[in-house]
């Protein structure tokens, strides 16, 4: 065992690390800047369990009604050995629809290794003949380790290119979705554009098989008629390479945490709290929406301006500590010289408001 | 955001209660609104749950559709929501007044008010936005026959949600947006959103701070979420089982209503609490004054109700899906005009809102050292009354000499800067003056300010705003991809 490696399993406590899914690595790139966060999911800690220990549980549920009408939808989309799906998605492309296609199921077996194999050799077998592959067994590094991805998603071969296929059940209507679920998924699908990229790449196949166009499959309008929608996802590869990235330095990371800090979710609550604050967090509102150890920062970062969202801060000048924007304003502390025309905007400020608030 | 606001943010949150960022209303709030507290099916594509709606505190009526899956009990739910907000509507309709047009040589007439719905969040719009979209296209004949009220509801319903679209309308409002208009919390703007959230900072109950009210109305046990979406949890351990004993009841009437009697109170547990703080927030807005220019606004909406029931009596369709390219054009227009008109309204009503645009250099206040009310231009070919004033003002001047400027208290009168003279730490300002004094060469008492007096003057002008000209739909040119076909547009649906 390396050193890293080491250290991360006493980060994490004597349990093997949390698997990553796509949504915990699209997540990942939601705030690339924070320290706590990079920490944490490089060693793969159980932050759920982390969060209710320290006293700030996660809201993160799913409804029994959107689970179920996600799979009911993905279930009639496959439908058939594909042929609907095979249709839509060619279609879209813009590619003659094949007659027929090979539908090749990669899931089911319980054995990772053995998936992973067969995976890898159905995806990189030789051919160009327009095939399905559903369920596959998908790997990517992420801070030094490899993780399983098990999408429930399509990988389509048509006319020689790789298309990832998502099926989503939040529906489009009038040919427009709710932007934030789209976005969603564009980084989900990212996740696994690079993963099966690697994987070509690993076979010696030109990685650029596949598409930085993803096939969104959603209920049209009202109904269960799927439609199918191209995204690009060029960006999110971008943001997600980066991300990687700097997870694969966590060595570097590692270094800025003290030594001994140990976020064991077995740990005694008032040791986890205090070695928490050691680690640098950025909290941002729309970390709320991402990390399970949201409510816990949200409460640390209480007193800095930009918990109440970037914009905020921006405002009053960059300056990020509440108490020194209300004595800057109020003109009871000297600016430090950077701060000279930020402490003018507030004082400033401070006057009119004091003055309208007065009549 | 503004530093203004943003500053209110910080103070809000040392304070432990929210600032105001107004000190009048901004939106006109009905004597007698319609609020509507809706609840979707988690997953389904926009399916009403249940809806909480009425006139008045005491009198919520409850919508419940015990299986949402099935679509025929959708249109049942949205024929019985029709039933309540119909009548609501018609009861506008039974008296009109006489608008002068074209400079007094014309009347127009137009319902003396408007109906006016509330919605606790910005998702409430969205979801009557997409009722009214599944339900207007619906037939009263053919495969799948609706109530007559449906594809109606859907119409009023569009109607309203692209009333909202429109800056400064006030016929459906989300409440949070409505609040947040008024006071700045200490929390984010998403958290903003959670009408419980917002109210805890407002209105903390005693012995609570802001904060503390906040984060206790974040436990979805504590504080169910005011919708549309549903707490999981809820769905899971409550919700769940209630629909599967009212589809496990089957034909058996006596199960059936006692499950139909259980999904109502489970229900009704959820929506009933923010149907409470609806109307909190209802009388905090009431408490305010409302601005000098909302009743001009409110106006506005009565115009676009008559109008809209005037369609609707003379037979015309529902809106379309997409708007042709002209169409879209005119919406758009139509949609900046009330924006901008909007943003220089709520600074003329209102000192604190005015206060962001002096931070911003847009707008100053100075005082009149002197004054010549009697000046008179002569240089052209008629004698024209130019009064010239001089205003000192402490704060920075950022606009050039030729510059047009306006003053709230005397909004017909333009105000041009003849030159500026900066002197240390502060700076005159000689404008001429034009306008709002009558036709004659005297200007009428107080129509020029007076030497002493404290003037207001800013780039802002809520001057009539001439709307854009756009061809004829059949008209479209090419760029814009020509003509529209002429067969209609039939929903495939």
């Amino acid at each position: 065992m390396t050193n890293t490696a080491q250290r991360l399993a006493e980060i994490r406590g004597d349990v093997p690390p949390k698997r990553h899914n796509a949504r915990t690595i699209a997540a990942l790139t939601g705030n690339p800047g924070c320290t706590r966060r990079a920490v944490l999911d490089g060693a793969g800690v159980d932050k759920p369990r982390l969060a209710e220990r320290v006293g700030f549980p996660a809201r993160f549920g799913q409804s029994r009604f959107a689970i179920t009408r996600g799979n009911a939808f993905e279930a009639r989309v496959k439908a058939d050995g594909g042929a609907e799906l095979l249709r839509l998605v060619a279609e879209r492309l813009g590619v003659p629809v094949p007659a027929a296609a090979s539908w090749t199921d990669l899931g089911g077996a319980e054995d990772l290794p053995d998936r992973h194999e067969r995976s890898r050799a159905a995806l990189t077998a030789p051919g160009d003949d327009a095939a399905l592959f559903d369920h596959p067994l998908l790997g990517l590094a992420v801070a030094g380790q490899r993780v399983h991805l098990e999408p429930d998603l399509v990988a389509a071969r048509l006319a020689g290119r790789f298309h990832v296929v998502e099926i989503k059940s939040f529906p489009v209507v009038d040919g427009q979705a709710d932007p934030a679920k789209v976005s969603g998924a564009a980084i989900q699908a990212a996740v696994y554009v690079l993963a099966l990229r690697e994987l070509l790449a690993e076979q010696g196949r030109d990685p650029e098989l596949v598409s930085h166009e993803v096939v969104l499959v959603c209920p049209r309008d009202f109904t269960n008629q799927p439609v199918a929608s191209l995204v690009d996802v060029r960006r999110q590869l971008l943001v997600l390479r980066r991300q990687l990235d700097r997870m694969d330095r966590i060595e570097d990371l590692l270094a800025r945490v003290p030594a001994g800090f140990t976020a064991d979710p077995t740990a005694d609550p008032a040791t986890l709290t205090a070695g928490l604050s050691t680690v640098e967090a950025r909290y941002a509102p729309e970390c709320l929406a991402a990390c399970e150890l949201a409510y816990f920062c949200r409460q640390e970062a209480r007193e800095r301006t930009g918990a109440m969202g970037r914009p905020v801060r921006e405002a009053l000048g960059g300056v990020a500590d509440v108490a020194q924007v209300l004595a800057l304003a109020a003109g009871e502390r000297a600016p430090e010289p950077e701060q000279a025309e930020a402490a003018a905007l507030l004082r400033a400020a401070a006057r009119l408001r004091a003055e309208a608030l007065a009549r | 955001m503004s530093t203004l606001r943003a500053l209110a943010k910080a103070q809000a949150l040392a304070a432990g209660v929210a600032q105001p960022v107004a000190t009048v209303r901004h939106v006109h709030l009905s004597a007698r609104p319609l609020v509507l507290v809706p609840l979707a099916m988690a997953g389904e594509a926009h399916a009403p749950l249940a809806a909480l709606v009425g006139t008045a505190p005491d009198d919520a009526r409850l919508l419940v559709v015990p299986q949402p899956r099935n679509r025929d009990q959708r249109f049942a739910f949205v024929a019985e929501l029709a039933e309540v907000v119909l009548p609501y509507l018609d009861s506008f309709r039974g008296v009109s007044e006489a608008v002068p047009t074209d400079r007094g040589r014309d009347v127009r007439y137009r319902h003396v008010d408007a109906p006016q719905l509330l919605v606790p969040n910005p998702a409430g719009v969205t979801f009557l936005r997409l009722l009214g979209r599944s339900s207007r296209f619906r037939h009263v004949d053919g495969d799948y026959p609706v109530h007559p009220a449906v594809p109606l509801l859907g119409r009023w319903l569009t109607f309203f949600a692209e009333r909202a679209e429109q800056p400064g309308s006030s016929a459906l409002l989300a409440m949070t947006e409505a609040l947040a208009l008024h006071w700045a919390t200490g929390q984010s703007a998403v958290e903003d959103l959670h009408l419980p959230a917002l109210l805890g900072w407002i209105d903390p109950p005693p012995g609570l701070t802001g904060a503390q009210a906040a984060a206790r109305a974040e436990d979805p046990t504590v504080c169910p979420p005011a919708g549309p979406a549903t707490d999981p949890d809820f769905d899971n351990r409550v919700l769940a089982p209630a629909i599967d004993a009212y589809a496990g009841a089957g034909d058996d009437e006596v199960a059936r209503a006692a499950a139909y009697a259980e999904l109502e109170r489970v229900l009704r547990g959820q929506l009933a609490p923010t149907w409470e703080l609806m109307w909190r927030g209802v009388g905090l807005l009431a408490g305010l004054p409302a601005g000098a220019r909302v009743a001009g606004r409110w106006d506005g909406d009565k115009d676009a109700f008559t109008g809209y029931a005037e369609h609707v009596d003379s037979g015309g369709g529902p809106q379309p899906r997409r708007d042709g390219a002209v169409a879209a054009a005119r919406r758009l227009h139509r949609l900046e005009r009330a924006a901008t008109s909007y943003a220089v309204q709520r600074a003329y009503d209102d000192p604190l809102v005015m206060a962001e645009h002096r931070l911003a250099g847009e707008a100053f206040v100075a005082e009149v050292t002197l004054a010549d009310p009697g000046r008179v231009d002569d240089s052209g070919k008629r004698p024209v009354l130019r009064p010239r004033i001089q205003v000192v003002t402490t704060e920075p001047v950022l606009v050039p000499a030729g510059a047009t400027l306006c003053s709230p208290v005397r909004p017909a009168q333009k105000a041009k800067v003849v030159f500026l003279t900066p002197a240390e730490g502060k700076t005159e300002v000689v404008l001429e003056l034009s306008g709002g004094m009558g036709r004659g060469l005297t200007a009428p008492p107080g129509s020029v300010p007076e030497v002493g007096e404290r003037l207001c003057l800013t780039t802002l002008s809520d001057a009539f705003l001439p709307a854009g000209a756009f061809p004829e739909p059949e008209e479209t040119p090419w760029t814009h991809g020509g003509p529209p076909p002429t067969i209609e547009d039939v929903d495939p649906e």
